[in-house]
């Protein structure tokens, strides 16, 4: 009979092996899902991790990974801060339409004026935004002990609503002729968040990813700040003996994630999608706590797995339009990858062993 | 093989890195108090959870009646007529006395009838019990009868009792021990696991001494006197502790009426505390667990905090202080909960050494961490504390208790504190660690520190305390000099029977 | 606006139908953290019961064939649960997150023949001389089975907490996992089948959403009633009646604000949508003012470590 016995303590070359692990279960059970759609399995497995990297429209594809990968990681890097002192932020997604709708309202204030300081008037809103939407469960757990995670999700739907009644109403285009729906951000040069690099996907979205990326490593290896996050999530009653206030580590980790998550949305509005309608949000703010459980919590592993998670979502267009995979199935797959990764990460902690039948 | 009640043959159990129990072989008679000796970590308790059927042996066996013993898990163990009161108790605070009785048993009757059964058992055995009150309301003592009663209601032929005293007043011990007489009167065989050598001397008829999982001796403990039976169990002659004589100086730490509300649900509110401890003084603070000890660390420590002029340190109000300000002041601290509260279990030791010595040790400059710094930090404790590990880089968690006490207590030593508050410095850990400890905590007095000893071990108190004084429901007594001090007095300043007199007038 | 269009009977009685998908999801998971587990992927199981229940409803033209399956679909996708946080001792939060994204992608998938597609109908029971009565009537015995199931469920999860043995020892193991173990009691296999009861439940009260309450598939439909039924676990204080009380708090929340959109009050829309959210979140914030109702050991990962 299995049993598991505790390690002594984490093993390091087990925590950089089993994502991977995990990333390579995913895969076979996700070509098992395919074939039991109907499709071939290698063939749809290539389409989804090959094709977009590799295949004939490659140069189309890849710069489709910065775009979607940007927000991953952003959302994914706030989220992780706030996840390794345990405080568990998932209304990822609401905070990321906040920020979307007041970039957007600052540059649907300033229409169709052209001046400079309009888009960083923008990024600062799209940051406050989602920085204040996380503070309502932030304060709410601080003053009533209320439970973050159910506060701060029911905000999703909240924010889901005012999304609606932006792009039905105040925000609405006055030139759309009454469809549902902002004017195009895109259109607008003094808002428009387009690409640096022409041809490489990368805007100004990607780059604060990877700032924010350095800032994360540096506050969590070589800042007490970021050591102290780390106690709490370790040894909640060890931080508060070491001199840490939970108080204030609450309001600063959910304050960050609501920040960045909130400028994901600024630029995403501002660039890549355009305008704010209906359906503006896909969901990145839930995929980044995959994002964040597969990079391991730690700034490099999240660039990595956000890079992988866009992957999947333009394997998974891809895969669509050539096989006809349904989208499902690929949402399907991404969240078996975290149920995987759980899954084999108990091999960090414990060994497995064979024993005879142990009372247990 | 006639006669006896239990025969253990040669049992031996191993985890990975350590043999806990290793050939180990005793009988036990009907109506014998049997004693179980040894240190800690000397594998008493994985040899009484073989008894009990959680832990099931590699090799060896048992012999319960004449008819062959292996329990499978605990249900079995109790049908077989064993039952055992564990040191942590297995309570549920939330639930009532009934309730948990209740779950210890096979097939309980109706609440109604229980609760009249754990009344008529309570008052036959001189336990006084209520059935219906919440059990996390209750004292230390109550808890521990609420066990006994459990185990008494299935008329057990052997009860095992891990560590009883330790949680109970000398006064409780005393009538503990009239129901335990009463219990081998009627013919109940005990095995009665403690380091406690009076006790043993006091109550037991035979005693099986272990050292390092093996049995290393018996002996019948009304002949053997409590050095020669300390020598069995320790394998070596033990170093006593030595102080230079000093002065008290000047007032260090000062409480004036402290009062505070506990954080947790069953804690223990304190109430109007106030003492004085002088540079150069050890003051000793006795009590029962659960009597306000964790509640004054933590009021101590900065994490629960007070009103203004509660707390004065060195002449400063500190009481609104939290522990980083208190820290960099000089009043350090070491709970009680080594994993979890002093240490991170899963973070290196560096990154434990960092966890209070960041500010006084400067291992940060400017918010940033100096990890040279840390680790050389974490060695130096290590190395003058005989901390037994690889290096600075493992894990507490790996640590046996006794070393991260060390290290525990090593990181506080060599912060060079003004005051020192320790909360059980040696619970649980070996008797060479323990001497060092204590060692350690004299040496900073003569250094001119004052120290506040919290222990539930009075003989560690009477050892190391100048003054004496004990907590009782969130109060503290009268502080005395420790010297001249009867097991009498010392009972009586820790609350006495906790309201047994009123139920015995 | 014409508030006179809101009928106060009718009112009352789809508050009972609209309290009903949450009650049942809340009780399953009152269980299973009375029993020490945390499982947030209550919502999850609810969308993948809501379709499973549909499919196996259109398929066998039986609505209650469509309840049982839903309620095996539930318990076997909380099974993955329990295989991580009781088997792999995964961290419970991230699980429960987990088996929600799962969940949504996994019926999303199953659901893509069965949209715009009606599911056979569930009866109303019309209780004979009961029904009749004016007022109350109406009100309370024109129901389908389901709403007396929901009802009936708070009845025996009060009775088996308060009065069986069974119920004791899920306490037990909720309230201090390492004394039970120490006790004697299969703390891993004790949890494991709180989870699936949790399972089951949420997946009927999925089941409800899309073969009555809407009643037809679309995606994402549960839209958070789910994670509702977490909020009214912690309304509830852990105890099966307060869970009653609050479904119908909820349904009562969810119906007005209908009614209100229906008689086109000058309210937009969009902000009425929002109010069950912000009532549970205001809902939250009363209730954790007074905690300490929770079991000691909701959340905590238990290894039997000898």
């Amino acid at each position: 009979m299995l049993t598991l016995e505790k390690r002594p303590q984490p093993s390091k070359a087990l925590s950089y092996i089993t994502p991977v692990l995990a990333v390579i279960v995913t895969m076979i059970a996700g070509g098992l899902l395919f074939a039991a759609l109907g499709k071939d399995p290698v063939v749809a497995i290539r389409t989804i991790f090959w094709e977009p990297l590799f295949g004939e429209f490659a140069s189309y594809y890849r710069p489709q990974l910065l775009v979607k990968g940007g927000p991953l990681i952003l959302i994914a890097l706030g989220l992780s801060l706030g996840f390794r002192a345990g405080i568990w932020n998932i209304g990822a997604e609401g905070q990321y339409i906040i920020g979307a709708i007041c970039g957007a309202g600052v540059a649907l204030a300033f229409y169709p004026l052209d001046a400079w300081y309009i888009f960083p008037l923008m990024v600062i809103a799209g940051a406050l935004g989602g920085w204040a939407w996380a503070m309502i469960p932030a304060i709410l757990k601080v003053k009533f002990g209320t439970n973050e995670i159910l506060v701060s999700l029911m905000l999703v739907y909240v924010a889901e609503q005012l999304l609606a009644s932006m792009a039905l109403g105040l925000m609405k285009n006055p030139e759309g002729y009454g469809f549902p729906g902002s004017r195009n951000l895109q259109q607008y040069p003094a808002a428009f968040n387009g690409e640096l690099i022409a041809g490489t996907g990368m805007h100004w979205g990607v780059a604060a990813a990877f700032i924010a990326a350095i800032f994360s490593y540096i506050l969590l290896n070589r800042h007490i700040l970021g050591f102290q996050i780390r106690l709490t999530g370790e040894a909640p009653r060890a931080a508060k003996f070491s001199g840490v206030k939970p108080a204030r580590l609450v309001l600063i980790c959910m304050g960050v994630a609501g920040a960045l998550a909130g400028m994901a949305g600024m630029f995403e509005v501002a660039g890549p999608s355009g305008q704010i309608t209906l359906s503006f949000n896909v969901g990145y703010g839930f995929t980044a706590i995959i994002v964040a459980f597969l990079g391991r919590l730690h700034p490099v592993g999240i660039i990595l797995a956000g890079l992988l998670m866009a992957l999947t979502y333009i394997g998974g267009d891809v895969a669509q339009s050539r096989l006809q995979l349904p989208a499902a199935a690929i949402q399907m797959v991404q969240g078996m990858l975290l149920f995987f990764l759980l899954a084999v990460d108990v091999l960090t902690n414990y060994r497995i062993k064979m024993t005879k039948r142990e009372v247990a | 093989m006639t006669g006896k009640l239990l025969s253990i043959r040669g049992l031996t159990k191993a985890y990975p890195g350590v043999v806990a129990n290793s050939d180990v072989s005793f009988d036990i008679e009907p109506g014998e108090v049997h004693a179980l000796l040894g240190e800690n970590g000397a594998g008493k308790s994985t040899l009484v959870k073989m008894i009990y059927g959680l832990v099931k042996p590699d090799s060896g066996h048992m012999v319960l009646q004449g008819r062959e013993y292996t329990p499978a898990e605990p249900q079995a163990a109790r049908a077989a007529g064993v039952a055992m009161v564990f040191q942590h108790f297995s309570l549920f605070d939330a639930l009532n006395v009934a309730e948990n009785v209740a779950l210890g048993m096979a097939n309980p009757p109706k609440t109604s009838e229980l609760a009249a059964k754990i009344t008529d058992v309570s008052e036959q055995y001189g336990l006084p019990l209520d059935p219906w009150k919440i059990v996390g309301d209750l004292s230390a003592g109550e808890r521990q009868r609420v066990e006994i009663i459990r185990c008494l209601l299935q008329d057990p032929k052997l009860l095992i009792m891990d560590e009883p005293t330790s949680v109970l007043t000398p006064q409780e011990v005393e009538i503990l021990f009239a129901t335990l007489r009463k219990l081998k009167a009627e013919g109940t065989s005990i095995l009665y696991i403690s380091h406690k050598l009076e006790e043993i001397r006091a109550l037991c008829d035979e005693a099986t001494i272990l050292r390092l999982g093996k049995k290393v001796g018996t002996c019948v403990p009304r002949d053997t006197s409590a050095a020669q039976m300390a020598e069995l169990m320790v394998g070596s002659e033990l170093h006593r502790p030595e102080r230079a004589a000093t002065v008290p100086g000047a007032v260090r730490l000062a409480l004036r009426g402290l009062s505070v509300t506990s954080p947790g649900q069953f804690g223990t509110s304190l109430k109007d505390i106030s003492l004085e401890v002088r540079a150069g003084e050890v003051l000793g603070l006795a009590g029962v667990a659960g009597n306000g000890q964790d509640e004054l660390l933590a009021a101590l420590a900065g994490e629960i905090l007070a009103k203004p002029g509660m707390v004065v340190l060195d002449g400063a109000e500190i009481g609104a202080k939290g522990p980083g300000a208190r820290r960099k002041m000089g009043l350090l601290t070491a709970p009680e909960e080594r994993l979890g509260h002093a240490a991170a279990p899963n973070m290196s030791l560096t990154e434990n050494a960092l966890l209070t010595g960041a500010e006084r040790e400067a291992l940060m400059q400017n918010g940033f961490l100096k990890w040279g710094k840390a680790k050389s930090f974490a060695e130096a404790i290590i190395k003058r504390f005989d901390v037994r590990t690889p290096g600075p880089e493992t894990a507490a968690r790996a640590l046996s208790g006794g070393n991260l006490q060390k290290f525990v207590i090593g990181r506080e030593v060599m912060q060079r504190p003004d005051v020192l508050v320790v909360n059980q410095p040696t619970w649980g850990v070996d008797a060479s660690a323990a001497a060092v400890i204590r060692q350690a905590l004299l040496d900073l007095a003569v250094g001119g520190a004052a120290i506040v000893v919290i222990s539930q071990d009075l003989d560690e108190l009477m050892e190391v305390a100048d003054n004496f004084a004990a907590l009782n429901e969130g109060r503290l007594s009268e502080i005395r000099p420790a010297k001249g001090l009867s097991m009498e007095e010392i009972g009586l300043m820790m609350g006495g029977a906790h309201g047994l007199e009123v139920a015995h007038a | 606006m014409d508030l006179s269009a809101i009928n106060p009977i009718l009112l009352l009685a789809s508050l009972m139908v609209a309290a009903t998908a949450v009650m049942i999801a809340a009780l399953g998971e009152l269980i299973v953290e009375r029993a020490g587990v945390l499982n947030l992927g209550v919502e999850g199981m609810m969308i993948t019961g809501a379709i499973i229940g549909f499919a196996a409803a259109v398929h066998s033209g039986s609505p209650a064939v469509g309840f049982v399956a839903a309620a095996v679909g539930g318990a076997g996708l909380s099974l993955l649960f329990a295989l991580l946080t009781q088997v792999a001792l995964a961290n419970q939060v991230a699980s429960g997150l987990a088996l929600t994204l799962f969940g949504l992608g996994l019926s999303s998938l199953i659901g893509q023949g069965y949209v715009g597609i009606k599911p056979p109908v569930i009866p109303k029971l019309n209780i004979p001389l009961l029904s009749d009565i004016p007022v109350l009537g109406p009100i309370l015995f024109r129901h389908d089975m389901v709403v007396y199931f929901g009802i009936l469920l708070v009845v025996l999860v009060w009775l088996f907490l308060k009065y069986t043995r069974a119920g004791l020892v899920l306490r037990a193991v909720g309230e201090n996992h390492e004394a039970a173990h120490a006790l004697g009691y299969k703390v891993v296999r004790i949890r494991v089948l709180a989870i699936m009861f949790g399972g089951a439940c949420a997946g009927v009260g999925g089941a409800y959403v899309s073969l009555v309450r809407v009643p037809q598939w679309t995606e994402g439909m549960t839209a958070g009633v789910g994670w509702i039924a977490l909020a009214l676990v912690v309304f509830a204080s852990w105890k099966p009646w307060r869970v009653l009380l609050g479904a119908y708090l909820f349904g009562g929340v969810t119906v007005l604000q209908l009614n209100l959109q229906a008689a086109g009050i000058a309210i937009p829309v969009e902000y009425l949508s929002m109010s069950p959210y912000l009532i549970t979140i205001i809902v939250l914030v009363i209730m954790s003012n007074r905690r300490s109702a929770s079991p000691a050991s909701l959340g905590k990962t238990f290894h039997a470590a000898q």
